[in-house]
């Protein structure tokens, strides 16, 4: 057992425990991007930063990414972190105007002004690299990836193009914080990264429910008969 | 376009079929057809089995990689500190102008591309331009006509 205070109130955590979760267990306030619960942390987005005071040594980190250790005393809204924090907001809303999420922090943490130029071919997309790794990790498909880097990295599927192993799934829809993949289903087809998809047809009510192909996937990794799962889970 | 299986198996083999020297390979690859055809990537990622976004993930973060055919001379004009200073952007300029191609892009004929790199390692040298591995120094824009010439007429 690990016991450290967060903003001066006395918490526990077990080892190897970061300090994100702690605090958001014990009801403090840190924002964060490229953190998600079923994926854990990627130390991408830098929102989450928190000021962590050991000994008489005082540094900025990320809390999603620094494990917890007994005494350090950490503040999650001292006047550098809300400097840093800002810095990293004023950045990222200039990178994606269009990301309604960015706008309403930059508002929160008193973003007034952005000094830099901004954007306007990164769609919403700030690299958090959430919708890649729930494509991989989750869903097992790796459709997606980063290209390029720099200036020009964004996220795509192999050589621009729609992608041989996406199923339209949709989970890196779901997933991805600002709300930048597009998808649309329109007359029983999905199109998604570039691709249409057609979609299953219930037998029973006739609604449209799921991308064939991601049928077809479950099919192949559950063994459950396509049949079955063309049924839609309101008939099954 | 057409790849040799055999060639690539060779230059996988060579690298010990290991995903961890997908670089090597790409690069061997790259020497081999001047530039990484799709198809090459996708046959590299299947024998190695990774997932071929993780395979273009590599091809397109390298600048020293490139998934459109390659001149038959690559030009590499410097731009490193020293070199920009020293005039670098005004060669790149005269070669884009002569050539009429712009900077990573190749000439309609196929004859040169033209690159930029940040700092080639011999900075008293600048501006530096490099021309199929061979290193003109102290360049200026008189002296990349001659360079153009050169390997015009040489090739
Ligand atoms: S598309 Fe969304 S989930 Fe994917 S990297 Fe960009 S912001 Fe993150
Ligand atoms: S949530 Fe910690 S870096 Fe993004
Ligand atoms: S800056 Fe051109 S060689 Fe170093």
């Amino acid at each position: 057992m690990i016991e450290f205070t967060i903003d001066g109130k006395k918490v526990k955590a077990t080892e190897g425990e970061f300090i994100l979760p702690v605090a958001l267990r014990e009801g403090f306030d840190i924002p964060t991007l490229c953190h998600h619960e079923a994926l854990g942390s990627d130390g991408r987005c830098r929102i989450c930063v928190v000021e962590v005071k050991r000994g008489s040594r005082k540094r900025i980190v990320t809390s999603c990414l620094y494990p917890v250790a007994d005494g350090i005393e950490v503040s999650t809204n001292a006047p550098d972190v809300m400097l840093v924090r800002k810095s990293v907001l004023e950045l990222l809303y200039a990178r994606c105007p269009e990301a309604e999420v960015l706008g309403h922090l930059a508002k929160k943490y008193g973003v007034e002004n952005v000094r830099y130029s901004k954007d306007h071919d990164k769609g919403k997309c700030i690299l958090c690299n959430i919708c890649i790794r729930a494509c991989a990790e989750i869903v097992g498909v790796s459709a997606l990836g980063f290209s390029g880097k720099g200036m020009s990295k964004k996220v795509t599927t192999p050589f621009d193009e729609p992608s041989d192993t996406c199923i339209a799934c949709g989970a890196c829809v779901v997933a991805c914080p600002t709300g930048h993949i597009f998808m649309k289903d329109d007359k029983g087809v999905r199109t998604i990264w570039k691709k249409k998809f057609p979609l299953a047809q219930c037998p029973e009510c006739s609604r449209f429910h799921a991308p064939v192909e991601q049928l077809q996937y479950i099919s192949k990794v559950t063994n459950v008969p396509l049949e079955t799962l063309m049924v839609c889970q309101d008939c099954r | 376009m057409d790849i040799d299986k055999k060639k690539l198996d060779t230059i996988i083999k060579k690298n010990g079929g290991e995903r961890n020297r997908i670089l090597a390979i790409y690069q061997d690859i790259q020497s081999e057809y001047r530039y990484l055809p799709k198809e090459a990537v996708q046959y590299v990622c299947g024998r190695l089995d990774i997932p071929l976004v993780k395979g273009f993930e590599v091809a397109t973060f390298y600048k020293a990689l490139s998934l459109k055919p390659k001149g038959k001379h690559s030009v590499c004009v410097c731009l490193g500190t020293a070199c920009h200073l020293k005039g670098g952007p005004a060669i790149l300029e005269t070669f884009e102008r002569e050539l009429k191609v712009k900077r990573d892009d190749t000439t309609e004929d196929g004859m040169f591309s033209v690159d930029t790199v940040n700092c080639l390692g011999a900075c008293a040298l600048a501006p530096l331009v490099r021309v199929d591995g061979k290193d003109f120094g102290k360049t200026s824009p008189p002296t990349v006509k001659k360079i153009i010439k050169e390997f015009k007429h040489g090739a």
